[in-house]
């Protein structure tokens, strides 16, 4: 049987035989965990995932039997009560974070077959957090069970501590959405009768009945819009005077007090205009940009917050000869650890026994597996590959590298919002001004004609309201924004279009940012009489049966179906792999499967990965590996160039690989082996040239980096943390996308300046007329909304 | 005239306040959370003639 496995899409080893019966069709697959999960969903009558799937599952791990007494600890009364709340006498409750959701047929698989559970009460998976909520009876089934289920299904569930925080701003977002609809819905209605009374006003002759109806209905369905939708506006307001700071939400709670007692006030009277379908509106509006601005700041902080999960709970401590699963919290620095191949390292550490490979792409952006022996460190969340290691704690929690790293990140993201600050103060003596000439107008007006002060004061707050000044940047940049959606660039914070457009400078991360960030083979070298297609075949049959992370640049670049058949195949943790194809026994690894390492050619780069074929420890090819540019690379430069931008490439890798690739696209400014504070320090000496600095990157070594820059961009198939600590994420994975951002950052601000300059022209122009008195409120509210309009339909051009 | 206008306007103030209570339990049951997922869930066919349940408790009962 050959070709992809059914469940989770990988290549199927040559030697492998296994296969499921699902939906009467036997389907291969490539590993007995497959296999396993395949067989349960099958034996569960949970067939319609494989139906609805949009991707395929993730290769689950084998269930070994440690796997499942270490879950039994999360039945631990202690442990629990870190995650677990009471729900009920018997009932429990508690949120996990669920890996492995590809697509939402996931959820639908995790919701069904957990449910069928004997004493699971509910369950429901959120599919943008990948997080589960699930109750349960205490005296029916227990966590670890429940847990263990769910990886029989090929997820993994981790428990999630649900701080007070996340209860916090879960109730905070119900209630914002409440108040926008009661204000949305009620603003609609309100609108009716204000067309109906302004028409009747005009055309119509209304008889002062059917008005005052009108005008009652208005009063009512406006006081939830004045008593509970606007409460967040009051509530600005008045922090902001008692810390003695004008912000724009003072004159927008004084125009909506102000605007509905006044207009009550005529309601009462039975004569006069009313304001209610201005108030209304205005309330939402506002509200709904501010819920869209929320939601997306809020994504970013979960993401952050699931960072923290990287890091192992549970880990393996050896202490006196025997094995025993403790909380990583119970770690302390001298302890000895077990870290088993393909597992996260649970701590900080040194490694006494054993030899292996670290993957610690994430968190130092070294392309490479870092190779492991006794003496070598070990970084806290970086993925152990090969071999067993024992290693002693050197720290954990707080002292980690990993935790370093997000202090780092909020550290910078603290510092951020000085420019929205800035914003703020001018808004302030805008607010000042505009509160001012409202006042001295109203003075103006009692001393002349006493009855006209409402109407007056009224029309000039209306007419100077700040919406099309308010809503000038926000509309163009959603506009803008959406139009980058379609091209699969995300925006995810608002003001990041404003700096984009005076970005003269972009800090570029090497390794999966500039390049895929995956070993490709990029060269192989005969060496004895076998030819190179035989050499790169006999290589990537051999790695079949591998798991290394080299191993998947061999086969991809040999077609499945060429493969030979491999027997006897043997894996030794760091040397290579072992097998006989065709009667012959060869060997491929590194320089170690030789007895002598013969001379390269000269134009090989000292530092390349160099991978060799031998047959009794004579070499018989060499092949060369590296981590291949992305295509679109080189044409990004040149648009950048064109731009007046300069470029700069810092990498965590190590220097002959960033040297390769900056001459390979002409940048002169490059700096390799930096740790995340080098960047950092390198960004903010950039930033202090006087420099507007854009950062492009995509792993977690960047995320302090990317929090630092004025605005920063991140590969959509980057590490999460990357992705949530960015203004912008590139979810085409198309580096041209970054030219493209730029280009559209400027055409917005250019509609910006346009919007600005209408709204305040307007305001200017419009004004006199007001305090004078030549103006209606009516009229006001007519003109406020139609260059509002003008505002909105300006920044439309940029879709 | 006027009385019909009575009766719609006292009409469509109820049925704001329908909706408002409306949106106030979808949003507070939780309807809100997650905007994404169920519009990928409607895809899932699970009509009852596949009953997980009642396999499994028929064979847990043996």
């Amino acid at each position: 049987m050959s070709g992809d496995c059914f469940h989770c899409g990988q290549p199927i080893p040559g030697d492998v035989q296994l296969s499921v019966t699902i939906d009467g069709e036997p389907r291969a697959m490539c590993c007995r965990g497959c296999q396993a999960v395949a067989e349960a969903i099958v034996a569960n009558h949970l067939e319609d995932y494989y139906r609805h799937r949009t991707a395929p599952a993730t290769t689950p791990q084998e269930l070994v039997p440690e796997a499942l007494g270490r879950l039994a600890v999360y039945d631990h009364p202690d442990i629990q009560k870190s995650f677990v709340i009471d729900a009920g006498e018997h009932t429990r409750e508690a949120v996990l974070i669920l890996e492995g959701i590809t697509c939402a047929a996931c959820i639908w698989l995790n919701e069904r077959h957990l449910m069928q559970l004997p004493g699971v009460k509910a369950v429901s998976v959120n599919y943008a957090t990948h997080r589960a909520r699930i109750a349960w009876d205490e005296r029916e089934i227990s966590l670890s069970r429940i847990l263990s289920e769910i990886r029989l299904l090929g997820y993994d569930a981790h428990p999630y501590n649900a701080h007070a925080a996340e209860t916090l701003r879960r109730q905070r977002r119900s209630q914002d959405l409440r108040r926008l609809f009661v204000a949305g819905l009620a603003s609609a209605q309100v609108m009716m009768f204000a067309i109906a009374l302004y028409a009747g006003a005009y055309y119509y002759d209304m008889d002062h009945g059917t008005a005052q109806l009108m005008r009652w209905a208005s009063l009512i369905l406006s006081i939830p819009v004045v008593l509970y939708s606007a409460v967040p506006f009051y509530r600005a307001a008045w922090s902001g005077l008692k810390s003695r700071h004008l912000n724009m939400d003072v004159p927008v709670s004084l125009a909506v007090v102000s605007g509905f007692w006044g207009s009550a006030w005529v309601t009462w009277q039975g004569e006069g205009v009313v304001y209610f379908d201005t108030i209304t509106m205005f309330v939402f509006i506002l509200l709904a940009s501010r819920f869209l601005e929320q939601g997306a700041r809020e994504k970013s902080v979960e993401a952050a917050e699931n960072l923290l999960k990287l890091a192992p709970a549970m880990a393996t401590r050896v202490r006196d000869g025997r094995q025993e699963v403790v909380p990583v919290l119970e770690l302390a620095p001298g302890d000895v650890i077990l870290a088993r191949p393909g597992e996260a390292i649970a701590a900080d550490g040194v490694v006494v026994e054993g030899e292996s490979s670290a993957d610690e792409a994430l968190l130092t952006g070294e392309s490479r597996p870092v190779p492991k022996r006794p003496g070598d460190g070990v970084i806290a969340a970086s993925v152990n590959l090969e071999g067993p290691l024992l290693v002693r704690v050197t720290g954990v929690g707080e002292n980690t590298v990993l935790a370093g790293i997000v202090r780092l990140l909020d550290r910078a993201q603290a510092q951020k919002p000085r420019l929205a600050q800035l914003a703020d103060r001018v808004a302030g003596w805008f607010t000042l001004a505009l509160l001012l000439l409202a006042l001295a107008t109203g003075i103006g007006w009692a001393l002349v004609a006493p009855e006209r002060v409402f109407e007056i004061v009224l029309a000039v707050l209306v007419v100077t309201c700040p919406c099309a000044l308010s809503i000038a940047a926000p509309a163009a940049i959603a506009a803008a924004s959406s139009s980058l959606l379609k091209r699969g660039i995300l925006l995810t914070r608002g003001h990041a279009l404003e700096t984009l457009a005076r970005v003269d400078h972009v800090v570029l991360d090497k390794t999966g940012t500039l390049t895929h960030g995956r070993p490709w083979l990029e060269r192989v070298i005969p060496l004895g009489r076998l030819d190179e297609d035989r050499a790169r075949v006999l290589a990537a049959s051999l790695e079949q049966a591998s798991e290394h992370p080299l191993a998947a640049s061999f086969l991809a670049a040999v077609p499945a179906d060429r493969l030979l058949p491999v027997t006897a195949a043997q894996n030794t943790p760091g040397v290579g792999v072992a097998g006989t194809i065709e009667g012959v026994r060869y060997q491929l690894g590194n320089a170690r499967v030789l007895k002598t390492v013969p001379p390269l050619p000269a134009d090989v780069p000292p530092g390349a990965t160099v991978v060799w074929l031998a047959r009794d420890g004579q070499p018989l090819a060499a092949f060369l590996l590296g981590d291949r540019l992305r295509d679109e690379a080189p044409a990004l430069m040149e648009r950048l160039a064109a731009m007046g931008v300069a470029v700069t490439i810092l990498s965590g890798d190590a220097e002959p690989a960033v040297r390769h690739v900056a001459q390979a696209l002409g940048v002169r400014d490059w700096r390799a082996q930096m740790r995340p504070e080098d960047k950092l320090a390198a960004l903010q000496a950039l930033q202090q040239a006087g420099r507007v600095v854009a950062m492009v990157g995509d792993g977690v070594n960047d995320a302090p980096v990317l929090a630092a820059a004025q605005v920063s961009i991140a590969m959509g198939g980057g590490t999460q943390v990357a992705r949530s600590s960015s203004d912008i994420v590139l979810l085409s994975e198309n580096l041209l996308d970054v030219a493209r951002a730029l280009h559209t950052g400027r055409r917005a601000i250019a509609v910006m300046k346009s919007n600005f300059a209408w709204a305040v022209g307007y305001n200017l122009v419009a004004l006199p007329f007001a305090v004078l008195g030549y103006i209606p409120p009516w009229v006001a509210a007519i003109g406020m909304s139609a260059s509002s309009l003008i505002v909105v339909l300006n920044a439309l051009r940029l879709k | 005239m006027a009385s019909i206008l009575f009766f719609l306007i006292g009409l469509s103030t109820l049925v704001f306040l329908a909706l408002a209570v409306g949106i106030w339990w979808a949003v507070k049951s939780g309807q809100f959370d997650d905007l994404e997922g169920p519009a990928q869930r409607i895809l899932m066919d699970d009509d009852d003639p596949l009953l997980p349940g009642r396999d499994r408790q028929l064979k847990d009962g043996e």
